[in-house]
């Protein structure tokens, strides 16, 4: 009656795994219906009450901007002061668990079973995962955070009256030496980008990937807290997890989509003349967002693939021209001597307690840490989803050690060539210049400019709509009980409000530093998740041992 | 006529199948064509199965009880797709090839003005096989 070969659609047996037994059925609190004319599926109440707060929260900052602003001035400074020792203690956890997880035999164990094979090749997954993993933050602060930590470290210590530092410099500074502040400024950015950032990623799609693919759990956060909270996990414990990812989520996009726009704009101004401003603003964060919903219709393959690689051919032809026409020899030699002075300074950058840079360690490092925090459920997901086949340590290695190289050769060849303008040049236009234009200005001495400053905004615009889509996604499985299967119009929801979310945060409330002030606030519970997610990772690794 | 007859299932959504499935059956009878059950999944566990293998399963099984409720020959044929809310058009169109059925049996809802926006995945199978499709409404 039935063929033999009926199963040819499936790419290879999956082999064994530790199916977790339980009694609940991936979509059974789901209610699904339609709108007029518009279906959804959707996870009851987990998106009822994201939904219902994204919408409650744009309408409050909305009619009480200066309100909404102080607030947010306040939230961010308890959160960066009082728990600064704790996102970076947490940050230095989870990067020595990704290290202990490649040498222990735990790294054997393979995604979806011990005989399944990758859904992607290498430049398809690598692509992805740098896309939506650092994507418009790489643009933005590819010179200017370099040229700060180098300026800073330059200009010294200064002490206020009440014997706290008021400079901005990291560790002790390395006042009037231009070559040790050039090592230190580098050090400094290369921690925030390098392993730190993605062992925070590691750790939430491994525990994603992990608990969906072997333990056949569907693909929500709140999975990964089975071995903890049993069969309450789908109860109203798992319901507060899940929404605090979907919060995470929205505001740590919302500030990156802030961040691209004013870039694009700044960038927009530098090359045409078109006005800075609200208006502009407003038409660039509404275009793109448009963009961004044709590449949401299109899918995952269709859509953010074949985007992430457009930009990854982009960003690398940029790197490329940059690293040619600024001294490929000089900047190699950066490269290298950056990369020691990151390993010098890094157990000084890494101290959560008795800092004397408080600047420094609250404004950057805290900061960063909460955001990259607030991307993990987004990035996280997004990599599990396109991680299935590959063994643990081939895992961490690839999403911890090779993008985290990537990163410190874009900072050693943007950040060297703009610190090598201002001292052998003497160049300061870049330095002097605001934040989102100092990718332009460093542009603006090395030939080409028009083209490569052309491609800088491009590349921006598409890293904006590849994380717009990309996040869509990633929040609409949440608020669907990890159905990837939901109908489309959700995740058009998602997108539009994405995009409204950082409309209003960057216009009526403070401009970014609102959007910071939510990232940061979001980002502290979601570090508590984090931390036990560690935990339930190994227990789940050593019961798949076991089984082998 | 027709000696391999393949019909999407969504085993999710079952019981909206019924005219189609049974249409698909009463075509088989009449030429003696085999039907091909074609489902399309994620790698990921969703409602129906932990994984892409179990899916198969399952899939194979329900091809099983159709052909021992109507009485004719029947085959499984299960696709993964990375996306399936925006992949399954062509994926099914790449299960016409695989499976190389001569005619296409498809359930589809009664169009409505999103079908402007999202046309429905019969009106795009229809439009783009090389084979004969039956949109079956309701």
């Amino acid at each position: 009656m039935t063929d033999e070969s009926a199963n040819q659609g499936i790419p290879e047996p999956e082999g064994h795994s530790d199916i977790i037994d339980t009694e609940y059925e991936i979509g059974q609190d789901n209610i699904d219906g339609s709108v007029g004319p518009f279906g959804f599926d959707i996870h009851n109440p987990v998106f009822l009450i994201s939904g219902l707060s994204i919408v409650a929260f744009v309408f409050y900052t909305l009619a009480l901007p200066e309100q909404a602003g102080d607030a947010f001035s306040w939230l961010f400074d308890t959160v960066t002061k009082g728990f600064d020792w704790f996102f970076l203690g947490a940050a230095n956890i989870f990067v020595l668990f990704c290290l202990l997880l490649i040498v222990t035999p735990v790294g054997s164990v393979r995604l979806g079973g011990a005989d399944a094979t990758p859904d992607y090749n290498y430049i398809g997954w690598f692509a992805m995962l740098f896309a939506a993993g650092m994507g418009i933050g790489l643009m933005f602060y590819g010179v200017s955070e370099p040229l700060s930590h180098y300026a800073s470290s330059f200009g010294g210590v200064s002490v206020g009256e009440d014997g706290v530092r008021t400079d901005w410099a990291p560790l002790g500074a390395a006042e009037g030496d231009e070559v040790e502040a050039a090592r230190l400024g580098m050090a400094a950015t290369i921690f925030h980008w390098g392993l730190h950032p993605w062992a925070i990623y590691a750790v939430v799609a491994l525990a994603l990937a992990l608990f969906s693919y072997n333990k056949g759990l569907p693909l929500t956060i709140r999975s990964a807290f089975y071995p903890i909270l049993g069969e309450r996990v789908w109860g109203w414990w798992g319901h507060i997890i899940d929404t605090l990812a979907v919060f995470a989520t929205l505001f740590g996009l919302a500030t990156s989509l802030g961040f691209g726009a004013t870039q694009a704009n700044a960038g927009l101004n530098e090359l045409f003349g078109i006005p800075v401003g609200p208006t502009m603003e407003v038409l660039l964060i509404s275009s793109i967002t448009a963009i961004a919903l044709i590449s949401v219709l299109r899918g995952l393959d269709g859509g953010v693939k074949i985007l992430s690689e457009i930009n990854m051919g982009l960003a690398f032809a940029l790197l490329l021209f940059v690293l040619v026409v600024g001294g490929f020899v000089a900047i190699m030699t950066g490269f290298f001597d950056y990369l020691l002075a990151y390993f010098q300074y890094l157990p000084a950058l890494a101290n959560p307690i008795g800092r004397e840079d408080v600047n420094f360690m609250q404004g950057w490092t805290s900061f960063y840490w909460a955001w990259w925090i607030s991307w993990s459920p987004f990035v996280g997901m997004f990599i599990a989803r396109v991680s299935r086949g590959r063994s643990v340590r081939e895992f961490v290695i690839c999403v911890l050690l090779i993008p985290s190289l990537v990163c410190v050769l874009w900072m050693s060849v943007f950040g060297g060539v703009a610190i090598d303008q201002v001292v052998h040049a003497g160049y300061t236009a870049a330095v002097d210049a605001p934040l989102e234009l100092k990718l332009f200005k460093m542009l603006d001495e090395l030939p080409l400019t028009g083209i490569t400053s052309l491609i800088g905004i491009v590349l921006v615009i598409v890293f904006f709509v590849t994380s717009s889509d990309s996040g869509s996604l990633v929040i609409d499985t949440i608020t669907a009980g990890g159905k990837v299967d939901a109908p489309v119009p959700q995740r058009v929801f998602w997108c539009v409000f994405e995009g409204a979310v950082a409309l209003v945060l960057l216009l009526s409330a403070g401009g970014l530093a609102s959007l910071q002030s939510m990232v940061i606030s979001t980002g502290l519970p979601f570090t508590i998740v984090l931390l036990m997610m560690c935990w339930t990772i190994w227990s789940g690794l050593q019961a798949e041992r076991k089984l082998g | 006529m027709f000696s391999n007859i393949m019909i999407p299932v969504d085993l999710a959504h079952v019981d909206k199948l019924g005219h189609a499935l049974k249409c698909a059956a009463d075509l088989a009878g009449l030429y003696g064509a085999t039907v091909t059950y074609v489902g399309v999944s994620a790698a990921t566990p969703s409602s129906v199965a932990h994984s892409p293998q179990e899916f198969a399963e399952k899939l194979k099984a329900f091809a099983e009880t159709e052909a021992g409720k109507h009485g004719h020959k029947a085959t499984a044929h299960a696709m993964t797709s990375h996306d399936p809310s925006t992949d399954l058009d062509p994926t099914l169109l790449k299960a016409v090839d695989e499976t190389g059925a001569d005619l296409v049996v498809m359930a589809s809802h009664v169009p409505n003005i999103t079908d402007y926006i999202w046309p429905s995945n019969g009106g795009t199978i229809a439009t783009h096989a090389k084979v004969s499709v039956l949109v079956v409404r309701g």
